[in-house]
């Protein structure tokens, strides 16, 4: 008893010191933002030629340098910083209730509120209810919403909701492309598909990979669609969690060691590219294709195809700029790759980043199918059955985003399960 | 050895400059500022009503499980199925209420019910590691680790299968619940009053547990030497159950806080890693009571005060994670210190 008395008091005596330290602190501590904001300080005194500052919020559920989901955001958030006038970001990455017990993103949305932000990005699926609680109360700030379909008039979970606005990429095309170049590789005529859980948003992914590569199979290798096999495992979460979802070291070393020499990841870590690395140095002829992030092929160039990614730049400018020139609308925004040039970092929301493994042959058939991608082709055109043979498109149908967007099942000539 | 409280008091001391001088070493290592990230740390967790309020809203389901696991401290036991038994206890209240939410009850009977729920749903996942322990021979350690992962793998498999939401499954949860089944707030916070009221209540009944009574006492008996005990005539894993029972109860109820007070649904990492703090902020209390409740305060003023440090700073928040840490390895490398010095 008396030993935790004196722990208290110490423990007391810690938050003076603490306290005391602030204290010294405030002389320091304005040279610190000062730096930032230091360009703002002569607009003061130029005035009318400065623009306005506009500070925008982003909230990350990973950590802002993950080489994935989040860092691609991040970059984004620097990338609006550097071509709006004016704008300024504030960030908190990490943001979900493992890393910060008893924090929801609304709240963490309203600090940034607090350092004056006038709209707010939440990032992930993870935070989609408290960007909706957040929408609803505070009606003066914006919000965009990425990868959500909350104000999606078509969509299943519609409400509407003036400032917010949803913000998507059209990654089914980069999962074709990566389809396609696996297609182009294999040589065991064998994908993987590396799957996290089971959604309509995974199934529409890993249903597109397996439309691109069926397609380049066919056309561009010449083969028979009944000879390419295509295995989705589900590890059943965006990344390992030892105990509870299956270990995608494992899958993936599953996939390699059955004659899949070709794995597409759709999980948030780089576990395909760190395996087929280990196989491909034990002297085994595999490769691998990343996800989300333009700078994933680092891990293994020597076994990496491509990555399809995300490019959330132009779409934030887009939407910042009017939101501060006051041209906002809400909206559901699903965006294309800019054809002209899909890796353009100025105008097409998704890309596809060719590997060091890919072969140049097998570039230049990536090429033409991206080609006629951009001329118009489009592989979510019937006939085509779903996994359990009902059919899903007519012959010649063309599927419409609401059919895409919540894809109910896995599509015939996939393995693996549907839900 | 009249001085010795003074040279006690001196070696904690020294234990929390030590850590305090260890995280600033961290910073300086990667050219962070130290003042300015602890200065940040207290105003985003004292700096306002309202941040305090966030703190409040952390320290609630830290305080019940660090009460929890006070019980099992007592009777000798690593109870580190924790997290499992918070995430049982809110399965089992989210389930309740998905049951009620439509029926015509008083929504203030379904929250009650709902809390129960949570409670018996705690209470039963940590039987089962004491079943394991008492009748399987298992180790409270490796069977609650288990019982973890069995119990986030359960948590996800809700979420995504039978109770996910109407149109795409998301990893936000499962449908939040109507405003009138929340536990009500302070106006221009998310702080329940009742969750804190709760949390308080929990820790008090605690501490006259162990501290008042006979249970206690023969409880603690049975922490201290087993066989002692059981020869003196206590029937030790009939204590050891009711033990773990007990600290289940308390996850439960932080599991349900969860749910009904703070997300208002289920959610995949409804636990929030508050197992794990509250084993820590035991230790650093030395498992007794009576500071339980101003170190599980420190504790959640230091998670929520760390979101400035990115936010600001640009820096990396996990910051509180290695002073939390390096308190209580600190704090106990002194005790170890002093014991043998007072030894000597």
């Amino acid at each position: 008893m008396r030993h935790l008395t004196k722990l208290f008091s110490v423990l007391l005596l810690a938050a003076v010191l603490l306290s005391a330290c602030g204290a010294p602190a405030a002389t320091e501590a304005p040279a610190q933002p000062a730096a930032t904001e230091a360009p703002a300080q002569p607009a003061a005194t130029e005035a009318p030629a400065q623009p306005a500052e506009f500070v925008f919020g982003l909230l990350m559920v990973g950590p802002y340098n993950d080489h994935g989901w989040s860092q691609a955001h991040y970059e984004a958030g620097l990338y609006v910083e550097k071509n709006v006038p004016g704008a300024k970001m504030v960030y908190a990455d990490k943001v979900n209730p493992a890393d910060r017990p008893g924090t929801t993103p609304a709240q963490l949305a309203e600090d940034l509120v607090s350092k004056g932000a006038k709209l707010v990005i939440f990032n992930s699926d993870d935070m989609k209810d408290s960007a909706t609680e957040f929408a609803k109360a505070h009606s003066d700030v914006y919000v965009i919403m990425a990868s959500g379909d909350q104000v999606w008039k078509d969509g299943k979970a519609y409400t509407e909701m003036a400032n917010m606005t949803n913000i998507m990429g059209k990654m089914e095309y980069g999962k074709m492309m990566a389809g396609c170049a696996a297609a182009l590789t294999t040589q065991t005529g064998q994908i993987g598909f590396l799957g996290p859980l089971i959604n309509d948003e995974t199934r529409r992914l890993a249903a597109s990979a397996y439309l691109g590569a069926r397609y380049c199979w066919t056309n561009y290798a010449g083969k028979n669609a009944a000879d390419l096999k295509f295995k989705v495992t589900w590890i059943g979460f965006w990344f390992n969690i030892p105990g509870v979802t299956s270990d995608p070291t494992q899958v993936a070393d599953e996939f390699f060691n059955s004659g899949y020499d070709v794995v597409i990841s759709g999980i948030d870590t780089t576990e395909a590219v760190t395996e087929a690395k280990k196989f491909a140095g034990e002297g085994k002829k595999v490769w691998a294709l990343p996800y989300d992030y333009i700078g994933a092929c680092e891990e293994g160039k020597e076994i990496c195809l491509g990555v399809p990614f995300f490019n959330w730049g132009p779409a934030y400018v887009t939407a910042i700029k009017s939101a501060a020139d006051g041209s906002w609308t809400s909206q559901f925004l699903w965006n294309d790759p800019d054809w002209a040039n899909i890796n353009n970092p100025d105008s097409s929301a998704v890309g596809f980043q060719k590997g060091a493994a890919l072969s140049a042959d097998a570039a230049a058939n990536l090429d033409k199918f991206i080609g006629e991608l951009a001329g118009g082709l489009n592989l979510w055109k019937g006939p085509l059955k779903l996994q359990d043979g009902t059919e899903y498109l007519k012959d010649g149908e063309v599927a419409t985003d609401f059919q895409v967007w919540y894809l109910p099942k896995l599509v015939e000539g996939m393995d693996g399960a549907s839900e | 050895m009249r001085n010795n409280k003074w040279f006690n008091l001196g070696v904690q001391l020294a234990a929390v400059i030590l850590a305090l001088l260890f995280v600033t070493v961290i910073l300086l290592l990667v050219k962070a500022p130290p003042l300015a990230a602890f200065q940040n740390i207290m105003i985003g967790s004292v700096g306002s009503w309202a941040k305090f309020s966030d703190v409040l809203i952390s320290f609630v389901p830290l305080l019940l499980v660090t009460s929890g696991l006070l019980v099992t401290f007592a009777a000798g036991l690593w109870n580190i199925g924790i997290e499992g038994q918070i995430t049982l206890g809110a399965i089992f209240a989210t389930w309740m209420m998905r049951t009620l939410q439509d029926s015509t009850l008083p929504p203030a009977l379904i929250i009650i019910l709902t809390i129960l729920a949570g409670m018996f749903g705690g209470a039963i996942w940590a039987a089962l590691a004491g079943a394991l322990k008492t009748f399987g021979g298992v180790n409270e350690i490796f069977g609650g680790l288990g019982l973890n992962f069995v119990a986030t793998a359960l948590n996800i498999w809700l979420i995504f299968g039978p109770w996910k939401r109407p149109g795409v499954a998301s990893m936000s949860g499962t449908v939040p619940f109507d405003v009138k089944l929340w536990l009500p707030m302070i106006p221009d916070t998310r702080l329940s009053a009742w969750a804190l009221g709760i949390a308080i209540v929990g820790i008090i009944v605690t501490y006259f547990l162990l501290q008042g009574t006979y249970f206690g006492l023969r409880l603690k008996a049975v922490g201290k030497n087993t066989h002692a005990a059981y020869l003196l005539g206590i029937p030790t894993w009939q204590y050891m159950m009711v033990s773990f029972a007990l600290c289940g109860v308390f996850a439960g109820l932080a599991g349900a806080m969860q749910v009904t007070a703070v997300y208002h649904r289920l959610i995949p990492s409804i636990s929030s890693g508050y197992g794990y703090l509250g084993l820590m902020v035991a230790m650093l209390v030395n498992y007794q009571a009576a500071w339980a409740a101003p170190v599980a305060l420190f504790f959640a003023a230091l998670n929520i005060g760390s979101i400035q440090l990115p936010v600001v700073l640009k820096l990396d928040s996990t910051l509180a994670g290695v002073l939390q840490g390096a308190l209580v390895l600190f704090v106990l490398l002194a005790d170890g210190v002093r014991q043998r010095f007072v030894k000597k």
